[in-house]
């Protein structure tokens, strides 16, 4: 076997590693495992023209940044601070913790284009994280408010993959159950998706554990 | 019938305005990268494989070359922003969140009622191109409402779009390798590997290999969708269901999961590791990556101890 096409991995790796631009890090890569596999230059650049372009659905989400950026310019960030300071007893580890369990349930209902990085995270929940770790802890310093920002974007991320999989008609599990039936396995996607739910609770349990043990590392002020 | 092709023109056309305004504000490798990308849009579909080639590459080397800066057009102060948001008070959620309910009670209400019938959508793509509908009725909704000056909801959001800069397209770029890693054969190599690693006779280190390999494959593919056809085809199927007996729904289901497991510690997923670093403007481009070890280590152990008991413990 030509083991030589791996040597793209490693590239991959080294380039991320050594902070080089991403993007000419993948495409250095596409490159050298294609001629390296024995493919020539023009079929490479072709494969990866027409990859591209297969791909753009991927991009389309920005055009909501308009939608997002005009309400920031109206106060969107501030109004969400605002509702966290008017509730009582509202803590960072409580109101993550709710977003966790709200992003699985609804991501296992087939809801799982509530939330998302620009839509929700950077607008809402990451200003009413941080607003709720400043009623808690007082003004953070700018190492800790990074972690609650990042803890943020990492609930929304923990949150989804492992609610959308109870969900059976989702692409994953419509994977699973092709390549099953491939091999002579025919299962419907109800029972795999029964599956997803034990590591869901776990999920639930560690990733709830991980958000309250910051917020009291935060008060402690050694997160 | 509405098609993809139809949001492709839509986001060709936000990515044009956000060239020419870059152009106006004298950010020439801004608007040479966001006008290739509204290109892509608005013909990729009719141009050949090669010229989008040379497209991505010219892309790449805009971005490789430090072309992207960051832009700062004319808005609001924090004052004047808290000012807005106790005059506006909790209205201002409404519009975010006409689009995310856009897409999903429009996918339910299209999927579940005689409405499919029509044939209005693409199928499988109603999801996406409702998101497309709703951030047209979210805009026009905050633009009536709000009145703002007329270029201020393309220029902030290309004060968005400009901090989040070239990461905008890794996505795109990762599945394009993807495709070039498959090409190549780069899983049946890997599954070559991982198939000969496995001890004989042992149900519990199998476990391991298969759960630790759909892990490991999905750090460096990013996704692992690319992950589990090679590791059910190198051990999933022929091991731990063919030879050890086990039960094939576990396998398939936790196996996957364990990839998520993955997929939460790979820059190579920027969608969800990188972008939001960047959205979020946070000084570490791995900062959310490194929140996440914590909690996709101990679930991946959950995962190869749910694999081994619920598939073979309880199963035989």
């Amino acid at each position: 076997m030509n083991y030589w096409p791996l040597l793209g991995i490693a590239l991959v790796v080294i380039g991320f590693a050594l902070r080089f631009n991403p993007l000419l890090v993948v495409v250095a890569a596409a490159l050298a495992t294609g001629l390296l596999a024995g493919l020539d230059l023009v079929a490479v650049i072709e494969a990866l023209g027409q990859a591209f372009n297969d791909n753009r659905y991927i991009s389309v989400t920005w055009i909501i940044l308009p939608v997002i950026g005009l309400l920031e310019r109206y106060g969107l960030q501030q109004r969400a601070r605002g509702v966290i300071e008017s509730v009582r007893g509202a803590t960072m580890g409580k109101l993550l913790t709710i977003y966790l369990l709200f992003r699985q349930l609804t991501a296992a209902l087939g809801m799982k284009d509530i939330g998302g990085h620009p839509q929700a995270v950077r607008p809402l929940v990451a200003p009413m994280a941080e607003a709720a770790a400043e009623k808690s802890h007082g003004t953070l310093a700018d190492e800790h408010r990074e972690k609650v920002l990042a803890m943020s974007a990492a609930t929304d991320n923990v949150g989804l993959f492992f609610g959308e999989d109870i969900f059976f008609a989702i692409a994953s599990i419509l994977l699973i159950q092709g390549v099953f039936e491939s091999y002579g396995y025919p299962l419907t996607p109800l029972q795999l998706s029964v599956w997803a739910i034990p590591t869901a609770i776990c999920a639930f349990i560690i990733h709830s554990w991980r958000i309250r043990s910051l917020d009291r590392k935060l008060g402690k002020g050694r997160a | 019938m509405i098609t993809y092709e139809w949001l492709y023109i839509l986001a060709g056309a936000f990515f044009a305005i956000w060239s020419l305004l870059s152009l106006r504000d004298l950010k020439y490798g801004n608007a040479a990268f966001w006008g290739l990308l509204s290109a892509s849009f608005f013909f990729g579909s009719h141009l050949s494989d090669f010229a989008n080639g040379v497209l991505v590459l010219a892309l790449v080397g805009i971005a490789g070359v430090g072309g992207l800066r960051r832009s700062d057009p004319e808005t609001t102060n924090v004052e004047q922003r808290s000012e807005y948001a106790g005059r506006l008070g909790n209205r201002l959620f409404i519009p975010a969140l006409i689009v995310p309910l856009t897409a999903v009670a429009g996918t339910l209400l299209y999927n579940y009622t005689p409405l499919s019938e029509t044939g209005l959508f693409e199928p499988r793509r109603e999801t996406l191109i409702l998101f497309g509908v709703g951030v047209i009725v979210a805009l026009i909704v905050a633009i009536l409402w709000l009145r703002p000056p007329l270029l201020a909801p393309a220029e902030e959001g290309r004060r968005l779009l400009d901090s989040i800069g070239w990461a905008a397209i890794l996505p795109q770029m990762l599945a394009a390798l993807g495709a070039v890693f498959a090409l190549a054969g780069v899983g049946e190599i890997i599954g070559g590997v991982a198939g000969q690693v496995i001890p004989e006779g042992n149900v519990l280190l199998t476990v391991i290999v298969f759960a630790l390999g759909m892990a490991l494959f999905t750090i460096i593919m990013g996704n692992a969708f690319a992950a589990f056809p090679v590791m059910a085809a190198a051990i999933g199927i022929p091991l731990l269901i063919e030879t050890y007996d086990g039960n094939p729904a576990v396998i398939g289901a936790v196996g996957m999961l364990a990839g998520f497991c993955g997929t939460l510690l790979t820059p190579m997923a920027a969608n969800f590791n990188i972008v939001p670093a960047a959205l979020l403007e946070l000084k570490d481009q791995n900062a959310v990556i490194r929140q996440q070890v914590g909690t996709a280590v101990p679930l991946l152990i959950c995962n190869i101890a749910i694999i081994y008991i619920a598939g073979f413990l309880l199963w035989n």
